[in-house]
C-alpha cells in the first residue's frame, strides 16, 4: 500500500447523505454526494427508514460517479474508509455492508471510520484542491509528519444529528469530547421550531433567513445548562459545563406562540425566529469558546451543516477573535456529511500506518469519539 | 454457470452453486443468528470464496434474495450483492426469499401439492406465500409475498420458522418450524430457472410495507 500518497475512497451513509469521495494524500479528488433530504421533507425531519432506503438506491450511482469525477479506477485505490458510526444504525448498514463488499471484491483494505473526527479531517484537505485553508500549524516546515495538525486543536460540529466540542491531539489516535448536546442537536431544534412557526424543513436555512428581518431582543428564550449549577466554575467544573440543551428551548417556544394565540394577538414570527436563533447561537458560542479558552485551545475548527448559518458564523467568529481563537470554516460542501471527509480521515490513518480494521467489526450507532477507527 | 447467491432475508447466508459442480454446490454457509448481518456476511463470502480457490472473474452471476424480510438484514445482502456484481461487472439477479424455502420443501420427504411458506416478519406478523407442487417440477409460486397474521392464512400446510412461532394457529410442518431462507437453496433454484431459460426479478427489495413515518398533522392552535 502507498503510505505517503494514498489514494483513498470514502464512503458516508450515517444520516440521509450517500457520499463517496476520493482523496490522494491531502488532495480532494471528487467529492459525490446524493441527498434524500426532499424525501423527508413532508414528515418534517429525517426519517431513518427512508434514509436507509435511499442509501441502498444511490450507493452505486454515487461510486460511480466519484470515480468518474475524479479519472481514477478502483485498481488505482489504495484505501477504502468507512463511516462506522456514531449515527443512524440503518442508515450506517448499507454504507458498510457496501464498503465490505467492495473490500471484498477488490481485495483492498478497509478502515471503518468515525464521523465525528471525520468532520475534523476535512479542515486537513488542501486548499489549491477545493479543500479549506489548511491549519497555521500545519505547514510543511513545522508539521511533524506524525501529527501534521496545530497544537492545541479543537472543533465545534453543529448539524442536524450532532452537537459537539471537541478537542483533537491526534487526528489518528487522540480525540477528547469535552461537551455535546445531552438532548436534541441543534439542527434538529431549528426543524421542531420551524415547524412550530409553519416554515417547512429543513428549518435551519428558513429561520435564518427569517431572522434577519426580525427582533432579537423582543422576547428572550432560555439558554439550556447554564445555571450555576450546571456549569461549576473552571477548578470544580460542573456536571454540563460544555453540554448544550435544545429540547427546553422548544418547549418554551411552543409555548410562548400558544400565548400570542391565546391573546388573540398576531404571532410575531420574525422575532420568534430571530430570537430562538439567537438563543441557540448564543448558547453554543458561548460555551464553546468557554471550552476552548479552559482547554488551553487556540485553532477552532467549524463543522456540521449549521456551519452555513449567518449568524452562527458570525457570532462565532467575533467570540473567538476576542478570545484569540483562530477559526477556520471549511468550504459548505465540506461541514455537510459527505465522502471526502471519511476518504481524508482514512487517508490520514494511513499515512501515519495504522492498520486496517478488516471486515469484521460491526456498525456502531453510538460510536465515541475516542474511537477514531475500528 | 457459476452463480454466487446471497440471502438476508432472515439469517446471512451466501452460496456458490454451479451446474457442474455435484448437487449444484460448491460451498455455502448460513448464520444461526438474524441480528448480526453486517459483521457476519462480508467476511462469510470471502471465506467461501477462498476455501473454493474461486475469484470474481470465475463468477457468471450474482444472485440476491429480495425479501420479504425485515429491512436493515434485507438491506446487507442486496447492498452485498449490487456492489460485487457493479465491482466485478457481473450479471445481477433478484429471487423472491421464500422461493428458497419452497424449494427446500420441494426436496424434501413432507413435499405436499398446496402448501405455504412463513417467515416471521416481527409486529405479531409473518411474510408469506403459497406455492403449488407437480410432480417433477420446481415449486410454483400462486399467491404473494404477503405481510399479515397467520391466522389469516389460508387453510394449508406451513412451512418455515414463521410457521413455527404460529403452530397454534398454523399447520406447521415441525420438521421445518425453525427453517430459514437459505442462499444455498435460492441459488439452485435461481441456477434451474435460469437454464429453463425463464426470468428473475431484478434486485429491488420487495418490503411490502411502508415506512412508518407520518406526515406530521397541522399543529393545534391554542384557541
Ligand atoms: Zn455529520
Amino acid at each position: 500500500m502507498n503510505r505517503t500518497q494514498p489514494l483513498v475512497l470514502g464512503i458516508e451513509s450515517s444520516c440521509d447523505e450517500t457520499g463517496v469521495g476520493i482523496v490522494r494524500g491531502t488532495a480532494l479528488l471528487s467529492n459525490t454526494v446524493s441527498s434524500s433530504m426532499d424525501e423527508h421533507v413532508r414528515f418534517g425531519g429525517v426519517i431513518p427508514e427512508i434514509a436507509s432506503r435511499a442509501h441502498l438506491d444511490a450507493f452505486v450511482p454515487t461510486l460511480q460517479e466519484a470515480l468518474a469525477d475524479a479519472g481514477v479506477t478502483l485498481d488505482d485505490v489504495d484505501a477504502i474508509a468507512v463511516t462506522s458510526g456514531p449515527g443512524l444504525a440503518g442508515a450506517l448498514m448499507v454504507g458498510v455492508c457496501a464498503a465490505k463488499a467492495l473490500a471484498v471484491a477488490t481485495g483492498k483494505p478497509l478502515y471503518a471510520i468515525n464521523h465525528l473526527v471525520a468532520h475534523v479531517g476535512v479542515g486537513l484537505l488542501q486548499p489549491d484542491d477545493g479543500g479549506p485553508r489548511p491549519f497555521t500549524g500545519s505547514s510543511p516546515e513545522n508539521a511533524s509528519p506524525a501529527n501534521p495538525l496545530p497544537e492545541n486543536l479543537g472543533a465545534l460540529l453543529v448539524s442536524g444529528g450532532h452537537t459537539e466540542i471537541l478537542r483533537i491531539r491526534s487526528i489518528t489516535d487522540d480525540v477528547e469530547l469535552l461537551g455535546s448536546t445531552i438532548d436534541d442537536a441543534a439542527g434538529e431544534a431549528y426543524d421542531k421550531v420551524a415547524r412550530l412557526l409553519g416554515l417547512g424543513y429543513p428549518g435551519g436555512p428558513a429561520i435564518d433567513k427569517l431572522a434577519r428581518t426580525g427582533n432579537a431582543k423582543a422576547i428572550r428564550f432560555p439558554r439550556g445548562l447554564t445555571q450555576p449549577k450546571y456549569m461549576g466554575t473552571a477548578e470544580e467544573p460542573g456536571p454540563h459545563r460544555y453540554d448544550w440543551s435544545f429540547s427546553g428551548l422548544k418547549t418554551a417556544v411552543a409555548r410562548c406562540v400558544e400565548q400570542f394565540e391565546a391573546r388573540g394577538e398576531e404571532v410575531p414570527v420574525a422575532d420568534i425566529a430571530a430570537a430562538f436563533q439567537e438563543a441557540v447561537v448564543d448558547v453554543i458560542t458561548s460555551k464553546a469558546v468557554l471550552a476552548c479558552k479552559e482547554n488551553g485551545i487556540t485553532e477552532l475548527l467549524l463543522g456540521g451543516g449549521v456551519a452555513a448559518n449567518s449568524r452562527l458564523r458570525q457570532l462565532t467568529e467575533q467570540r473567538c477573535s476576542a478570545a484569540g481563537i483562530r477559526l477556520t470554516v471549511p468550504p459548505l460542501e465540506l461541514c455537510t456529511d459527505n465522502g471526502a471527509m471519511v476518504a481524508a480521515l482514512g487517508a490520514q490513518l494511513v499515512m501515519a500506518g495504522i492498520d486496517p480494521s478488516g471486515i469484521g467489526f460491526a456498525p456502531d450507532s453510538s460510536m465515541p469519539v475516542t474511537t477514531v477507527s475500528a | 454457470m457459476l452463480i454466487l447467491a446471497i440471502d438476508t432475508s432472515a439469517v446471512a447466508s451466501a452460496a456458490l452453486v454451479s451446474d457442474d459442480a455435484p448437487e449444484g454446490v460448491l460451498a455455502s454457509f448460513s448464520t444461526e443468528d438474524t441480528r448480526s448481518h453486517a459483521e457476519v456476511l462480508a467476511p462469510g463470502i470471502d471465506a467461501l470464496l477462498a476455501d473454493a480457490g474461486i475469484t470474481g472473474s470465475d463468477i457468471d452471476a450474482i444472485v440476491t434474495g429480495v425479501g420479504p424480510g425485515p429491512f436493515t438484514g434485507l438491506r446487507s445482502g442486496i447492498a452485498t450483492a449490487r456492489t460485487l456484481a457493479y465491482v466485478w461487472g457481473k450479471p445481477l439477479y433478484g429471487m423472491m426469499s421464500l422461493d428458497a424455502m419452497a424449494l427446500e420443501v420441494a426436496e424434501s420427504t413432507s413435499a405436499v401439492p398446496e402448501f405455504l411458506v412463513a417467515t416471521d416478519a416481527r409486529r405479531k406478523e409473518v411474510y408469506w406465500a403459497r406455492y403449488s407442487l407437480a410432480d417433477g417440477q420446481l415449486p410454483r409460486l400462486v399467491d404473494g409475498p404477503h405481510v399479515g397474521f397467520a391466522a389469516d392464512l389460508p387453510d394449508l400446510p406451513a412451512y418455515g420458522a414463521g410457521a413455527g412461532i404460529y403452530e397454534d394457529v398454523l399447520r406447521a410442518d415441525p420438521d421445518f418450524s425453525s427453517e430459514q431462507p437459505d442462499a444455498l437453496y435460492l441459488g439452485q433454484f435461481a441456477l434451474a430457472r435460469l437454464a429453463a431459460g425463464e426470468q428473475l426479478l431484478d434486485s429491488t427489495p420487495l418490503y411490502l410495507r411502508e415506512s412508518d413515518a407520518q406526515v406530521p398533522g397541522p399543529r393545534k392552535r391554542a384557541l
